[in-house]
C-alpha cells in the first residue's frame, strides 16, 4: 500500500480545489452543493485515515509531483509523515463537523460557502504535505483567499474592521514570509526542506532567513506579542466561521514551525530558550487577557492563544517527551477548541447574542449543550479523564523533564486561570435565572435573522408566481410564539461529536499517544525525511 | 548594491504608509512591501548572470536563475489578488476607508458620493427587506457583503460598529 499512495498524495490538493470550483458552478442546487461538499471532506478524512495508518510506524511517504526526476531540486516534493497525516485527518474531522454547523445555522445555503471551505481545505493539505518553503508560502496563500471570502461575507453585520485586521496582518506576515525565503535561498541556494537540511544550524546567515520565515509564520500562528489580531477578528466573523478557522489557521502555521525547526534548524539547541520565553509569555498573556472579557467567544479567542503557548512548548524542548506531548497536545486542542466554539456558537445563533451578562440558566433550557460545553470546558483545563488531562500532564511532565521548573509552573497557574475563565462562562449562561428579556431577545434575533425569508412568503403571498420556498416549519412556529425558542438539535450535534472524541481520546490515549510518539521521533530524526524525499 | 537600496527605500516607504489611517494607504504600503520582497528575491538568484534561462540556450556560466524569477511571477499574482480584495475592502461595508472621525477627509467624502444609494436605503430597512424579497434577492449580490449589511442592520437603529461584542452577524441566504 505505501508504494501505491504516494502518487495519489497531489489528489488530496486537486479534487478539493476541483470540487469548490464545481460547487461555485452549481448556481441552483443547494443539495448537491452540500452533498459535494460533504462527500469530498470525507473522502479527504478516510484518505487522511489511511495515510495516518501508513505512516504509523514512522514511514515517510514522499512524492516528486509531475514525477519530475532528472535532477532532485525540480520537483515540488509532497511529504507526509506521522505528523502531517495526524494534523491532516483532525482537520478534517473539524471541516466535516464546521460545515454539519454551517449547514445547521444556514450559512451553508450561501452559494460560495461550500466552494471556499473546500478550496480553503485544499491550501491546507498543500501546506501540510509540501517539503518546500516557497511552495508552503503558496499553500498558506490558498488557504488564506477564501478564508478573507468566508470572513467578510459572514462578518460583513460587524463592519468591514475584522475582515481588514485580517487581510491587512496576514499579508504583512505573507511578505515577511517571502522576505524571508528570499534570504534563505539567497543564502542557501535552495528552498527545498530536505535540502536545507541543516542548513541553519551550521551557517548563520542561513539561521538568519530562517529566523525571518519563523517570524512571519509565527505572526499567522498568533504568538505573542504578535497575537493582537486573533482576538480583533476571530470574535468579528459569524460562529461557524470561527469555529472552522480556530482549529486550521493557527495550526497549520503551529505544525510549519515544528517541521522548520526539526529539519532546517535540526532541532539546533542555542536557539530553544528563546522559544520557551516566549510560549510562557504567550501563555500568561493570553489567559491574562480573557479575564476582562465579556462575550464567550472572545474568553475562547484568548484562551486559543494561551493554548498555543503549550502547544509550543514541545518546540522550546526538542525533546522526544516535550516533543509527543506538544503533538498530542496540537491535536487535542483542535478538538476541544472547535468544540467549545460551536457549543456556545449554537446558543449564540439561537438567542442572539454571545455576552455573558445577557444570558443565563442555559443548564435547564439546554442540557444538552451544557453537557458537551462541560466536557470541551474541563478537557481544556485540563482535568481527568479528559484528553486534556493527558495533554498537560505530559507536558508538564517534559518540562520537568529538562528542569524548566519555570515553564512548568506557568503552566500549571496558566491551567488554573483557564479554569477559572472557563467557571466564569460556565456560571454566566448555564447557572442563574434567565434575564427576563431572554426570551424576546432571541425572537428578535431570529425575526431580524430569518426575516429575509419571513419577508419573502408575504412577497409570495401577493405575488402567486414567485418561486420562493416557505420557512421551515420550526421557524414559522417560532416566529408565530407558539413554541418557546430552543436550540435545534442540529446545531448541537457537531460539538458534541467533537466532545465525544476527545472524552475519546482521554480514556483511549494510548493510541493517540502513540501516534503522537513516532511523529515526534520523525521530528527528532528528520534524516527519514530527507532521505524520502531525495530518493523519491 | 542598486537593488538593496531600492528594497530599503521600498521597505521604508512601505512601513512610512503602514502608519497611516487611510486603508487606500495602507493598500499603497503592501504594494510597497510586496515590490520590495519581489527585488529581494531576484537579488537572491545573482543579478549579474543574464542570459536566457531555458536549459541549451545559453552557456551555463550565463544563464540567469529560474527559480527567482518563478518565485516573482508567483508572489505577483498572489500579491496582486490580495491587493485587489483589500481595495474592495476599503469601499465597501462602511462607508469611509478611514478610521479618523474626519468629516472632511477626502476619503469619505469620496466614499459617501460612491455609495449614495446604499447610504439612502438604510434609512428603511423595511423596504430594502422586501425589496430583496421580491426580486428574490436579486439585487444582492452574492459576493459582495454591503447589501445584505445595509438591508438588515435597519431595524437595529444603531451604528454598524457601535457593538461588535454581541456577535450578531447577517446571515447570508442564497437569493434563488
Amino acid at each position: 500500500m505505501t508504494e501505491l499512495l504516494p502518487p495519489l498524495l497531489p489528489l488530496l490538493v486537486g479534487i478539493p480545489l476541483l470540487m469548490g470550483a464545481l460547487g461555485a458552478a452549481l448556481r441552483k442546487s443547494k443539495r448537491a452543493r452540500h452533498i459535494i461538499s460533504l462527500g469530498t471532506l470525507t473522502a479527504m478524512f478516510v484518505f487522511s485515515l489511511l495515510l495516518v495508518i501508513a505512516t504509523h510506524d514512522g514511514t515517510v511517504l514522499a512524492h516528486k509531483v509531475g514525477f519530475w526526476d532528472f535532477t532532485p531540486q525540480v520537483a515540488i516534493p509532497f511529504v507526509v509523515d506521522a505528523l502531517n497525516s495526524l494534523v491532516l485527518m483532525i482537520i478534517t474531522i473539524l471541516g466535516i463537523t464546521s460545515v454539519m454547523f454551517a449547514m445547521a445555522t444556514h450559512e451553508a445555503r450561501s452559494r460560495f460557502y461550500h466552494p471556499f471551505v473546500l478550496i480553503l481545505m485544499a491550501g491546507v493539505a498543500g501546506a501540510l504535505m509540501t517539503g518546500d518553503i516557497f511552495n508552503l508560502f503558496v499553500f498558506i496563500e490558498v488557504m488564506l483567499l477564501p478564508s478573507y471570502g468566508l470572513l467578510a461575507m459572514m462578518g460583513a453585520k460587524l463592519g468591514a474592521h475584522g475582515a481588514r485586521i485580517y487581510v491587512s496582518v496576514n499579508l504583512l506576515a505573507s511578505t515577511l514570509l517571502l522576505f524571508g525565503i528570499g534570504i534563505v535561498y539567497g543564502t542557501a541556494g535552495t528552498v527545498n526542506l530536505a535540502e536545507l537540511h541543516g542548513a541553519a544550524a551550521e551557517d548563520p546567515a542561513v539561521a538568519v532567513g530562517g529566523a525571518v520565515v519563523l517570524t512571519a509564520i509565527g505572526i499567522k500562528a498568533a504568538v505573542v506579542p504578535v497575537h493582537g489580531w486573533l482576538t480583533r477578528t476571530y470574535p468579528m466573523t459569524s460562529p461557524a466561521v470561527t469555529a472552522l478557522f480556530s482549529g486550521i489557521h493557527t495550526k497549520v502555521s503551529i505544525y510549519a514551525i515544528y517541521r522548520i525547526y526539526s529539519v532546517m534548524f535540526d532541532g539546533d539547541e542555542r536557539f530553544l530558550w528563546i522559544a520557551l520565553v516566549v510560549t510562557s509569555m504567550t501563555m500568561l498573556i493570553g489567559v491574562l487577557g480573557a479575564i476582562g472579557e465579556k462575550t464567550t467567544r472572545s474568553i475562547l479567542v484568548f484562551h486559543m492563544i494561551s493554548q498555543i503557548g503549550y502547544i509550543l512548548i514541545g518546540v522550546g524542548l526538542f525533546t522526544g517527551l516535550g516533543l509527543t506531548a506538544g503533538i498530542f497536545y496540537l491535536l487535542h486542542h483542535m478538538i476541544v477548541k472547535a468544540s467549545l466554539f460551536m457549543s456556545t456558537g449554537a446558543i449564540e445563533e439561537t438567542y442572539g447574542t454571545g455576552e455573558i451578562d445577557k444570558l443565563g440558566g442555559m443548564l435547564k433550557r439546554e442540557p444538552l449543550i451544557a453537557i458537551t460545553f462541560m466536557i470541551a470546558a474541563l478537557s481544556l483545563a485540563g482535568l481527568p479523564p479528559f484528553s486534556g488531562f493527558v495533554a498537560k500532564f505530559t507536558i508538564i511532565q517534559a518540562t520537568l523533564e529538562q528542569s524548566h521548573y519555570w515553564v512548568a509552573a506557568v503552566a500549571v497557574i496558566v491551567s488554573v486561570f483557564t479554569l477559572l475563565s472557563m467557571l466564569k462562562i460556565w456560571v454566566g449562561v448555564f447557572m442563574g435565572k434567565p434575564p427576563a428579556d431572554l426570551e424576546d431577545n432571541a425572537l428578535k434575533y431570529q425575526e431580524k435573522m430569518h426575516g429575509k425569508r419571513y419577508l419573502r412568503v408575504q412577497a409570495q403571498a401577493e405575488n402567486p408566481t414567485l418561486t420562493i420556498g416557505p420557512p421551515t416549519a420550526a421557524m414559522s412556529a417560532v416566529l408565530s410564539g407558539q413554541r418557546a425558542v430552543k436550540v435545534p438539535v442540529k446545531l448541537i450535534i457537531p460539538g458534541a461529536i467533537l466532545a465525544a472524541i476527545t472524552v475519546f481520546f482521554g480514556f483511549g490515549a494510548e493510541l493517540l499517544m502513540l501516534l503522537s510518539e513516532t511523529a515526534a521521533e520523525n521530528l527528532l530524526n528528520p534524516e527519514g525525511y530527507v532521505e524520502a524525499v531525495m530518493d523519491a | 548594491m542598486s537593488i538593496a537600496i531600492a528594497v530599503g527605500l521600498l521597505t521604508a516607504a512601505a512601513v512610512y504608509l503602514f502608519m497611516q489611517r487611510g486603508m487606500v494607504r495602507i493598500v499603497l504600503g503592501f504594494v510597497m512591501a510586496s515590490h520590495a520582497a519581489n527585488l529581494l528575491l531576484f537579488a537572491a538568484g545573482n543579478t549579474a548572470y543574464r542570459g536566457v534561462p531555458y536549459i541549451g540556450t545559453s552557456d551555463y556560466g550565463e544563464g540567469g536563475d529560474p527559480l527567482p524569477q518563478a518565485f516573482v511571477l508567483t508572489a505577483i499574482v498572489i500579491a496582486f489578488s490580495i491587493t485587489m480584495f483589500m481595495i474592495t475592502l476599503a469601499i465597501t461595508t462602511t462607508h469611509d476607508d478611514d478610521t479618523e472621525n474626519d468629516e472632511e477627509s477626502a476619503a469619505k467624502v469620496l466614499s459617501a458620493a460612491d455609495t449614495g444609494d446604499t447610504v439612502s436605503s438604510s434609512v428603511d430597512t423595511g423596504v430594502t427587506g422586501a425589496v430583496a424579497a421580491g426580486t428574490g434577492g436579486a439585487d444582492a449580490s452574492p459576493i459582495s457583503p454591503v447589501h445584505d449589511f445595509e438591508a438588515q442592520d435597519d431595524d437595529s437603529a444603531e451604528a454598524p460598529n457601535t457593538d461588535p461584542e454581541t456577535g450578531e452577524h447577517p446571515r447570508r441566504e442564497d437569493p434563488q
